[in-house]
């Protein structure tokens, strides 16, 4: 009696909890399709909205901006990030410690700290290079956004990938050079393919953090405008149900991603277990 | 092992020292510094100045930290406590809110707790209200802990799940109360999760600038506000935004040292 009590109540608790997460979401998704600009009250159904964002030049070139930066933040991150643990894994223990704790700050540190001391440094650099011809005086826009989101993206490729080295066995590497590799074909032969998974998951968080900074592109971004900044000037002004139509397609975008990405786990997962059956059979 | 070469690493250290290292020390040499660049204490001097928005910001913070524990704690451990598969779906769930940007979620909230919004019709329907809502620290609070409460349920769950069911069983069978099982081996078990989550959800909200916007109106300054306005904002003065920013770091890493181990193996469910 008193478990079916405690259980009725854990499920009512977890209902709540959900509703509690998923509230504004709903809000968002019903108010995009709604006639008017009010907030509380449904007068119609209409895809106005949805329409007028789509030519929304501000919004769109942001998009574009964001995709941009995301991609070219990401593949710039990796690289630098995937060569620094390479190295940093070859390193004596204090100046490895050293390095990573250094890694640490960016991660650790509030965003808002990070992005104004990168922005001071760009600040720096343009007294500083006002009497040098053939330095570019000024370099706010997208040079430093893309700099700031590299910056902000190469730990966490680093703290991928260097747990994934570690787990790799060396003697891998050891009979490739005994059947006659060079280390540079062991290198792309055996370890490359090794860590290729944790570089592609780091690439992949490289992207999400990228395309959802705001705090950080706020300071560094010039005139440029990435998504974020762009909702966050539209969140500044009037309401606009614009912004909820954005919010429901980034909303379904998201959702379609995951269920995709998890249907094609679970086959996976269902062939390796078949796979594994017959090979028992 | 040495297989590879120290040298994959040099354009990474270039890098490290100039975005991350330099940045630092610059923050640091305009806080000690007027805007001719002599040597002054004049920035952190006022600061203090600006105690009460502080004294707030920690406030918040602190509040909205607790809260996000109290509503997380059990929402971790259910989660631990489902078989495997279904775990998967629900962590899904948790985590799907987060990745639409927060601005349009805190967006939202504006929208729900406005003096005409939904949840005041709700309420009116119930005979009450209509509260304001919006424009108050209660609202402040409500979108940090919102936003952050993800934050706290990973870690929390993540080191729920090495807490083996016999344990509270042996607990319960040995005549304990589930306040005492609580107290003596969920609430202790869970450490390391509890101070991961702490830090992960106090130090965005403690330096946070979006929330207090849109949420908060104009009377609810935190030093985040403080810190955008003395950068972007009207009162442009790198030197004074500096000094906060400092004030600010050294609050975040006291706080950190307090709550100690910044545990790698509890990030896992994290990123």
């Amino acid at each position: 009696m008193k478990t079916k009590h405690l259980r009725l109540m854990q499920r009512a608790y977890i209902i709540l909890f959900f509703g509690f997460m998923y509230l504004p979401i709903a809000y968002m998704i019903v108010f995009s399709f709604n006639q008017s600009k009010g907030y509380s009250l449904f007068t119609g159904f209409t895809l106005k909205w949805y329409s007028s964002l789509l030519h929304n030049s501000s919004i769109l070139n942001a998009l574009w901006v964001s995709i941009e930066v995301a991609l070219l933040s990401a593949v710039i991150a990796t690289v630098l990030g995937t060569a620094a643990s390479l190295g940093i894994a070859s390193m004596r223990r204090r100046s490895r410690l050293l390095v990573t704790n250094i890694t640490y700050i960016p991660v650790v540190n509030p965003e808002i700290i990070t992005g104004i001391s990168l922005m001071l440094l760009f600040v720096a650099y343009q007294r500083f290079t006002g009497g040098i011809s053939w330095l570019p005086d000024t370099i706010m826009g997208f040079p430093t956004l893309l700099i700031a989101h590299i910056a902000f993206n190469v730990p966490y490729v680093i703290f991928n990938v260097t747990p994934k080295l570690k787990q790799l066995d060396i003697k891998l590497y050891e009979a490739a050079l005994d059947l006659g590799c060079d280390p540079r074909q062991a290198f792309f032969k055996v370890i490359l393919p090794e860590i290729s998974p944790a570089i592609l998951s780091a690439f992949l968080i490289c992207l999400t953090y990228s395309i959802d900074d705001f705090m950080i592109s706020y300071f560094n971004c010039g005139t440029v405008e990435t998504l974020p900044i762009a909702i966050y000037s539209m969140t500044r002004k009037k309401v606009s149900p614009e912004i909820y139509a954005l919010s429901t397609i980034m909303f379904v975008v998201i959702l379609a991603i995951i269920l995709v990405s998890n249907a094609m786990e679970s086959r996976n997962y269902r062939r390796d277990q078949r796979a594994l059956r017959e090979e028992g059979v | 092992m040495k297989i590879y070469d120290k040298k994959l690493a040099y354009p990474y250290f270039v890098w490290m020292v100039l975005f991350t290292v330099v940045p630092l020390f610059i923050v640091v040499y305009y806080a000690f510094t007027d805007a001719a660049g002599n040597f002054t204490m004049d920035n952190l001097l006022s600061v203090s100045g600006y105690g009460s928005v502080f004294a707030r910001s920690l406030l918040l913070a602190l509040i909205a930290t607790v809260i996000c524990l109290v509503i997380a704690f059990p929402v971790g451990y259910f989660l631990s406590r489902l078989r495997v598969n279904k775990q998967h779906i629900m962590l899904m769930l948790v985590m799907l809110p987060m990745w639409m940007n927060f601005l349009l979620r805190t967006y939202a909230w504006m929208g729900l707790l406005s003096v005409n919004g939904p949840v005041n019709t709700v309420l009116g329907f119930l005979g009450l209200g209509p509260y304001t809502m919006l424009n108050t620290s209660g609202a402040v609070v409500l979108g940090m802990v919102y936003n952050y409460v993800p934050y706290m349920i990973l870690p929390l769950y993540t080191s729920m799940t090495k807490i083996d069911q016999s344990l509270v069983e042996a607990a319960q069978d040995l005549g304990a109360s589930t306040t005492k099982t609580l107290l003596r081996v969920l609430i202790p078990m869970s450490v390391p999760g509890i101070s991961t989550g702490i830090t992960m959800v106090f130090v965005p909200a403690v330096s946070t600038f979006v929330i207090s916007r849109m949420l908060g109106g104009g009377s609810n300054l935190l030093i985040g506000d403080l810190i955008e306005m003395q950068f972007l904002g009207n009162s442009y003065n790198l030197n004074v935004g500096s000094a906060m920013s400092l004030v600010l770091m050294i609050i975040v890493l006291l706080c950190m040292s307090f709550t100690s181990s910044f545990d790698e193996d509890e990030m896992e469910g994290v990123s």
